[in-house]
């Protein structure tokens, strides 16, 4: 009999405490995957976030450090330089990376901080009940934009992929999604290039994976994921936005 | 090492760096400016880590976590600075981290000004921080005595696994004394519990202050104030000065106590007898001895840079026994004996 198929040592044996649909888990076993093939687990830190994933120091096999709302990148920093031979990730919703810790990832970037950034990218609030991130998409209704996001009001969704790229410490970066077997492939490659420039001392990088909370979305998850298609890829289009290997 | 003249700020980080602490993260606020120029000079020279972060938060936050995965490490600041470390200060307590945090105070509320205040007695001792938690407090009232409470204070975290703060006015910050440093760096059982990418040879570690079962948070705290209580038995620290005969006792930390030995110099020559009780540890706090002493004294007189908020430790210490009377200024103004001489006066003759 041959395994073809068989669960990551990246992840422990904790049960997720996602909701049904929701593809944080993909996202997790993913990155799981990658610092086991890659061989980074057994030296890795992970930095938990607040959010949806605060948990996640209970799911990833390795060293993990939880931090305050935002401060992940702070955190991934203070490891990573005074332990720079080891593997330092952040795992960040978008409440988290993109509005409260908004500072944080930006100086990261900046400073070129040679960690990588997984964030995850719903457009909502998940964990406090679905309110609007800064990456509610206009007219999306949440618990804080009940009628819908008012762009007048609140403001365009911010991409963070794109403005990141505009950074020049950060080295790579791109945007997938996790909808359905290929974009799922894709994602991996993404999160793996991202580790692998870390591990050969690259620099800052970022995968933004746009992800579903089809409870705060208050949909089916099938119906989530058509969403993700119609609706989130096309105001936050996947693909590299930075390389600066493939640009060398 | 040889003695040598310098600014406390850059004593206060030489020290730092003689000691054995490894990473300093920073923020430029003045009064503090010297300290973290100091390791941006000599951090990284001496095998050290010096990141200027991009706020007094991030800078508190890459102490998190460099102290999570096992580093010694320190940040400074100054009062609107330590204000916005407080959250990480607070996640510091929860998740255990030893950790030094230098504050070199200056005058508020809001931006306030830039010359010293002790307004931030509070600040320090009871924190801004949310939950239930202490940070040990040193107030040193030399230059001498700033670095050697450095050291102490990142032993006490090292020991305890908790932040420390070091409270300094900017008087002890800006000026200039003679000083001699322990060359040796202090000796620091290994941190098993650090999250420093390890867990192929061990168990995996994970540093955390999330417990969402409510018994499992309880016993968290109750282990906590456990430890609070042995900070309280085993470091408290205070100066006793001219206190054998006293019947006077006046309180003061910091800069304020050096102008209260002067002042109580000319209140002895004028036939009172006066000493000192000089906390060195605000939190914790000598209120025990503060009672005993308090029971041989006509009242207590409490001098600080602020309205009175050490006072307010004092006052718990006495309860409604000996008086208490305070003297204060604000704003960045400080006292000269002759004022501490004529208030003292005018409790001691009633007017």
């Amino acid at each position: 009999m041959t395994t073809v198929f068989k669960k990551t040592r990246g992840l422990t044996d904790v049960p997720f405490t996602y909701c049904p649909g929701c593809t944080h888990g993909i996202i997790h076993r993913l990155v799981a995957e990658v610092l086991e093939e890659l061989e980074l687990l057994d030296t890795a830190v992970g930095i938990a976030s607040v959010g949806c994933s605060v948990m996640s120091y209970e799911f990833f096999n390795c060293d993990m450090i939880q931090a305050a709302h935002g401060r992940a990148p702070a955190v991934a920093t203070g490891v990573k330089r005074t332990h720079p031979d080891k593997t330092v990730f952040t795992y960040q919703g978008d409440g988290d990376l993109a509005s409260i810790g908004a500072a944080e990832i930006v100086h990261a970037a900046h400073r070129g901080e040679n960690i990588t950034v997984i964030f995850v990218n719903n457009a909502i609030y998940g964990m406090t009940g679905g309110q609007m991130a800064p990456t509610t998409l206009a007219k999306q209704v949440t618990t804080t934009s009940p009628l819908g996001r008012d762009v007048t009001q609140q403001g365009e969704p911010i991409r963070i992929a794109e403005m990141l790229a505009t950074i020049p410490g950060s080295y790579y970066i791109e945007r997938v999604t996790v909808i359905d077997p290929v974009s799922v492939r894709k994602a991996k490659a993404a999160i793996k290039k991202a580790f692998l420039a870390q591990k050969e001392g690259k620099g800052f990088s970022l995968i933004e994976v746009l992800s579903t909370c089809n409870v705060g979305w208050g949909v089916t998850p099938l119906d989530a994921l058509k969403q993700i298609k119609e609706q989130m890829i096309p105001y936050f289009p996947l693909g590299v936005y930075k390389d600066k290997g493939a640009a060398q | 090492m040889a003695k040598q003249l310098m600014k406390g700020n850059e004593a206060i980080a030489k020290a730092a760096i003689v000691a054995g602490c490894r990473a300093y993260f920073g923020y430029p606020i003045t009064p503090q400016n010297e300290l973290c120029e100091y390791m941006a000079k000599y951090m990284r020279s001496s095998g050290g880590v010096f990141v200027q972060a991009e706020s007094e938060v991030a800078a508190i936050n890459m102490v998190y976590g460099a102290a999570a995965s096992g580093a010694l490490v320190m940040t400074s600041s100054s009062s609107p600075g330590i204000a916005l470390k407080q959250e990480g200060i607070s996640y510091c307590a929860g998740a255990e981290l030893p950790a030094l945090i230098v504050s070199i105070s200056r005058g508020g509320p809001g931006l306030g000004g830039i010359l010293p205040s002790q307004g931030d007695y509070n600040q320090a001792t009871r924190g801004g921080g949310n939950g239930d938690y202490h940070v040990p407090v040193y107030a040193p009232a030399s230059i001498q005595e700033a670095a050697s409470l450095v050291r102490k204070g990142l032993e006490t975290a090292a020991k305890y696994r908790n932040p420390v703060m070091v409270l300094a006015d900017g008087v002890i910050g800006q000026m200039m004394e003679p000083v001699e440093l322990n060359p040796d760096p202090i000796k620091v059982e290994p941190f098993l519990w650090a999250a420093d990418g390890n867990s192929g040879v061990r168990k995996r570690n994970f540093v955390n202050s999330l417990h969402l079962n409510v018994d499992e948070l309880e016993e968290h705290n109750k282990h906590l104030q456990a430890k609070y209580r042995a900070i309280e038995e085993n470091e408290t620290l205070w100066e006793e000065y001219k206190l054998e005969d006293a019947e006077y006792m006046f309180l003061a930390y910091g800069t304020p106590s050096r102008i209260a030995k002067s002042a109580i110099g000319e209140l002895r020559e004028l036939g009172y007898k006066v000493g000192m009780l000089r906390p060195i540890t605000l939190w914790p706090f000598p209120y025990k001895r503060i009672y005993e002493l308090s029971k041989q004294m006509k009242f207590l007189f409490v001098a600080e840079l602020s309205s009175g908020q050490m006072l307010m430790d004092v006052k718990l210490a006495v309860g409604y026994g000996t008086p208490v009377h305070f003297y204060g200024r604000m704003g960045g103004n400080i006292f000269e004996p002759a004022e501490l001489v004529r208030e003292f006066q005018k409790h001691a003759e009633g007017k």
